[in-house]
C-alpha cells in the first residue's frame, strides 16, 4: 500500500520512516527467536555464529546437540514429565473450568462477578507469591515433591485460562437452542453432547490449549513445589542456564519454537472457526 | 369472603393447579441450584489448591509459635517480669529457660528458636548452640549464675527483653523487618542499621524498573499497535503472527536467545567489534545487570501491551482522522487530538497488565540480572530456599501482593475482568 498520491513530501517521508521503524521494532520482537535455530547448529559449544558458520562452510554445522539431547537421560525424563504433568492438569483443569463456565454464565448465578474474581485470580496473583504460599502449606501437608502437588498446583494455574475462554464463548450463544432441543425431545445429557458442546467446543479446545501451555511453559511452582524427582523441560532449562551453559539448551529451545508454532497455528485456525460459526466474521 | 374468592379466581395457575408465582419461583431456585452446583467443584478446588495456601503464606508472616513452643515453661515464668523494676528476670525463669533448653537440645528444637530470635538480634543463634551443650551440667541451683558462666549473653537484660516480647503467638517484627524497620529493646521502632537497609530500596528498584519496562513497552508498542490497526487485514494477520510467536514461546527460550545475544561473546557484542564500533577489548556488558533485565522483559512483555491496544485501535474508526483532517486539522494534530485520546482505554489495560506482570518476575532476573538487575521476587525466592526466613518471604509477599491486588481493582476499573481477551 503505497502513500496516498496527494501526499506531499514531509508526509511521504514520514510514511516511509514510520514503516521502518516499525519494521525495526517487529525484528526486535522476532529476531531473538528466530536467531536461536541456527545458532542450534553450531558445531562448536559457542552462543555466537562462528567464522565457518558465516562463511556457509558445512564444517561449521553440525547435530550434535540435538543427538545430545536425544541421548541425555535427564533431558528424557523432563520431557516424560512435562508432558505427564501437562496433560493430567489439562484434563483435569478443562473439564472444572468448562462446568464452572457453565454454571458462571448463567444469569441466575448470584454472586457472580466475585466468584468469577477468585475463579481468575490464580491468573493475577504474581507466579513467585503463589509459589511461596504453595511451597510452605504443600509441605506441611506432604504434597511439596509430590506429582500430585504439581499436577494440582498447575491445573489451579490454568483453570482461569479456560474459564474465561469458555465464558466468551458462552456470551454468543443462544439460550433458546437447547430449549428447542429440549422441546424435540431430547434428554439434558443429549441435549448438553449434541447441542451445546459442538458450539463451545472452539472455546474448550483454545481453553485447553491455553492450560497446557502454562503448565508446560511454567517454571516458578516447578521449583518450589517440585523437587528433582518432578524436572520438567523448563526445570531443565532454567538448572541448565544457571549451571553449566551448553548449546543443548538451544537445540531444545529451537524444538519448543517448533513446538509453539504448532499450536499458534492451531489457535488461529480455532479462533476462525469460532468466529465463523458465530457469524462474527466471515472468516 | 367474596373479595378474596374473586382474588383466588385471579390468580394465574399452571396445568396442575399450583400458582404460577409459586412454580415460577421454584423453577427460578432450581436454576440457581444448578448454576451453583455447577460451579462449585472449581471453586471448591480453587479454594484448597490456591487460595488456602495464600493465607496460609498471609497468616505465616505473623505467625509467632515458635518460641512459645520451643520455650513454654520460660515464657510461661517470664511473662510477670517487669522489666522497669530489675535488670534480669528472677531466678525462677533461669530455671524455667534451663529446664526448656535441655528438652529443646535432646529433641533437638533448640537450633530454631535460636535462628527465629537471631533475626532480631544478632548472637542469638550461638548463645543457644552453646547453651544447649554446656546446660547438661546444671544439675541444682543457683540456675542463674551457671547460665551466665556458660554464655555472658544471658546478663545481657535486652535478650531476657526480646524473649519476653517475642513469647506472644503474633508478631510484627517480619513485617518491620520487609520496610527495613525493628523493634529496639524497649520496643520501639527503629530504622535499620544503614548497612542492613536493603528492602525499602528493593521495592523502589522494583517500582522503578516496572515502571521503566511499562514505559518501553508502550513506546514501541504503539506504533507497530497503530499500523496493524490501519493496514489491510490481510497484511496485519500476517504481521500479527511476528507479536504472537513471541507471545506463545516458552520464556525460557526467550531468556535463552536474550543470553546469547547479549553475552561478552555474544551475537550483538561480536557484530559490534566486527563492524568496528567497539574494540575487542571493550566489549560491552549488557547481561547479568540492569541492562540484561530491562531489555529481556521489554521483549518479553512486549505482546502484552501490543494485543490490548491492538484491539482497542480496531475499534476506531478510520473516519474520525478523515474527518478531522477535513476540518483543517494537520495529520499530527488530528493523531494527538483525535485519535489518541480514543487509545486511553487501551493504554491503560496494556500498561497496568504489563506493570502487574513485571512487578513480580522472576526467572528472567533471577537469571540476566545479575546482582543490580534483581527484583523483589527474587529476594522472597532467596528467603524461602536458601536463608529459609519463612516468615521474612510471606511479609515480603504479602506487602507485593497488595501492591498487585490494588492494581487488578484498578484494572477492572478500566478494562473489567470480563472484558480480557486471550490471544
Amino acid at each position: 500500500m503505497p502513500p496516498p498520491i496527494y501526499a506531499g513530501p514531509v508526509e511521504r517521508t514520514w510514511y516511509y520512516s514510520f514503516r521502518v521503524i516499525c519494521g525495526l521494532i517487529f525484528f526486535f520482537l522476532i529476531a531473538p527467536i528466530v536467531v536461536i535455530i541456527p545458532l542450534s547448529f553450531n558445531a562448536q559449544p559457542y552462543f555466537t555464529f562462528t567464522p565457518e558458520m558465516l562463511s556457509f562452510d558445512p564444517a561449521g554445522y553440525s547435530t550434535k546437540w540435538y543427538k545430545e539431547f536425544l541421548n541425555s537421560t535427564n533431558w528424557q525424563q523432563a520431557v516424560e514429565n512435562s508432558i505427564i504433568i501437562a496433560i493430567f492438569s489439562t484434563i483435569l483443569a478443562t473439564f472444572l473450568g468448562t462446568v464452572a463456565a457453565l454454571g458462571l454464565s448463567r444469569s441466575v448465578m448470584p454472586y457472580r462477578t466475585v466468584i468469577m474474581a477468585i475463579l481468575i485470580s490464580p491468573m493475577i496473583v504474581p507466579l513467585i507469591i503463589s509459589a511461596a504460599g504453595m511451597y510452605f502449606f504443600y509441605s506441611t501437608i506432604g504434597l511439596q515433591g509430590t506429582y500430585l502437588g504439581i499436577i494440582l498446583a498447575h491445573t489451579a494455574l490454568g483453570t482461569p485460562f479456560v474459564v474465561i475462554t469458555v465464558t466468551a464463548t458462552l456470551v454468543g450463544f443462544d439460550h433458546s437452542l437447547t430449549r428447542a432441543a429440549a422441546n424435540l425431545g431430547a434428554d439434558p445429557v443429549r441435549t448438553f453432547f449434541k447441542v451445546i458442546v459442538p458450539l463451545i467446543l472452539p472455546g474448550v479446545i483454545s481453553g485447553a490449549l491455553f492450560a497446557f501451555i502454562t503448565s508446560f511453559d511454567e517454571v516458578v511452582i516447578i521449583i518450589f513445589v517440585g523437587s528433582i524427582e518432578q524436572r520438567t523441560i523448563p526445570w531443565q532449562m532454567f538448572s541448565g542456564i544457571r549451571e553449566n551453559i551448553s548449546p543443548t539448551i538451544l537445540a531444545v529451545a529451537s524444538l519448543l519454537i517448533l513446538f509453539s508454532v504448532t499450536l499458534l497455528t492451531t489457535i488461529e485456525l480455532l479462533r476462525r472457526r469460532s468466529e465463523r460459526l458465530r457469524g462474527l466474521s466471515p472468516g | 369472603m367474596a373479595e378474596a374468592a374473586s382474588t383466588d379466581y385471579n390468580v394465574m395457575t399452571t396445568a396442575d393447579g399450583t400458582p404460577l408465582k409459586v412454580s415460577l419461583d421454584r423453577a427460578l431456585r432450581r436454576s440457581k441450584t444448578k448454576a451453583i452446583l455447577l460451579v462449585a467443584p472449581l471453586f471448591l478446588f480453587i479454594l484448597f489448591s490456591f487460595l488456602v495456601p495464600i493465607f496460609d503464606m498471609l497468616f505465616r508472616s505473623v505467625e509467632n509459635q515458635i518460641v512459645a513452643n520451643s520455650l513454654p515453661l520460660t515464657v510461661q515464668a517470664i511473662e510477670d517480669w517487669d522489666p522497669a523494676a530489675s535488670d534480669l528476670p528472677p531466678e525462677p525463669v533461669f530455671q524455667a529457660m534451663v529446664e526448656d533448653i535441655k528438652v529443646g537440645a535432646a529433641n533437638r528444637t533448640i537450633g530454631r528458636v535460636g535462628t527465629r530470635l537471631n533475626y532480631e538480634l544478632s548472637g542469638m543463634s550461638s548463645l543457644f548452640r552453646k547453651s544447649a551443650r554446656g546446660v547438661e551440667d546444671i544439675e541444682g541451683p543457683p540456675y542463674s549464675e551457671q547460665l551466665i558462666e556458660i554464655d555472658e549473653d544471658w546478663a545481657d537484660p535486652d535478650v531476657w527483653k526480646l524473649i519476653q516480647r517475642e513469647s506472644g503467638p503474633f508478631t510484627i517484627s517480619y513485617y518491620l523487618a520487609a520496610v527495613d524497620y525493628a523493634l529496639s529493646p524497649d520496643g520501639e521502632i527503629v530504622s535499620q542499621p544503614e548497612y542492613a537497609q536493603i528492602y525499602v530500596n528493593l521495592f523502589i528498584r522494583t517500582l522503578w524498573l516496572s515502571l521503566l519496562i511499562t514505559g518501553l513497552c508502550l513506546l514501541l508498542g504503539y506504533p507497530i499497535s497503530y499500523l496493524l490497526a490501519i493496514l489491510p487485514t490481510r497484511t496485519s494477520n500476517l504481521l500479527m503472527i511476528m507479536v504472537l510467536l513471541p507471545f506463545w514461546t516458552s520464556l525460557l527460550v526467550r531468556t535463552t536467545s536474550w543470553i546469547a545475544l547479549l553475552q561478552q561473546e555474544g551475537v550483538i557484542n561480536d557484530i559490534l567489534v566486527w563492524t568496528g564500533l567497539i574494540s575487542d577489548g571493550g566489549r560491552l556488558a549488557m547481561i547479568h545487570n540492569q541492562t540484561g533485565t530491562i531489555i529481556a522483559m521489554t521483549h518479553i512483555l512486549l505482546p502484552f501491551m501490543v494485543l490490548p491496544l491492538y484491539s482497542v485501535m480496531k475499534t476506531i474508526p478510520k473516519s474520525y482522522m478523515r474527518a478531522a483532517m477535513s476540518l483543517g486539522a494537520n495529520p499530527l494534530l488530528a493523531f494527538v487530538r483525535v485519535y489518541m485520546p480514543n487509545t486511553v482505554a487501551g493504554i491503560g489495560a496494556g500498561s497496568i497488565l504489563v506493570f502487574i506482570i513485571s512487578i513480580g518476575y522472576y526467572i528472567t532476573p533471577a537469571l540476566v540480572g545479575g546482582t543490580s538487575g534483581t527484583l523483589i521476587s527474587n529476594f522472597i525466592a532467596y528467603h524461602m530456599s536458601s536463608s529459609l526466613n519463612w516468615g521474612l518471604a510471606a511479609a515480603l509477599g504479602s506487602i507485593l501482593l497488595a501492591v498487585v491486588l490494588a492494581l487488578y481493582l484498578l484494572y477492572d476499573k478500566i478494562v473489567g475482568i470480563d472484558n480480557m481477551k486471550l490471544g
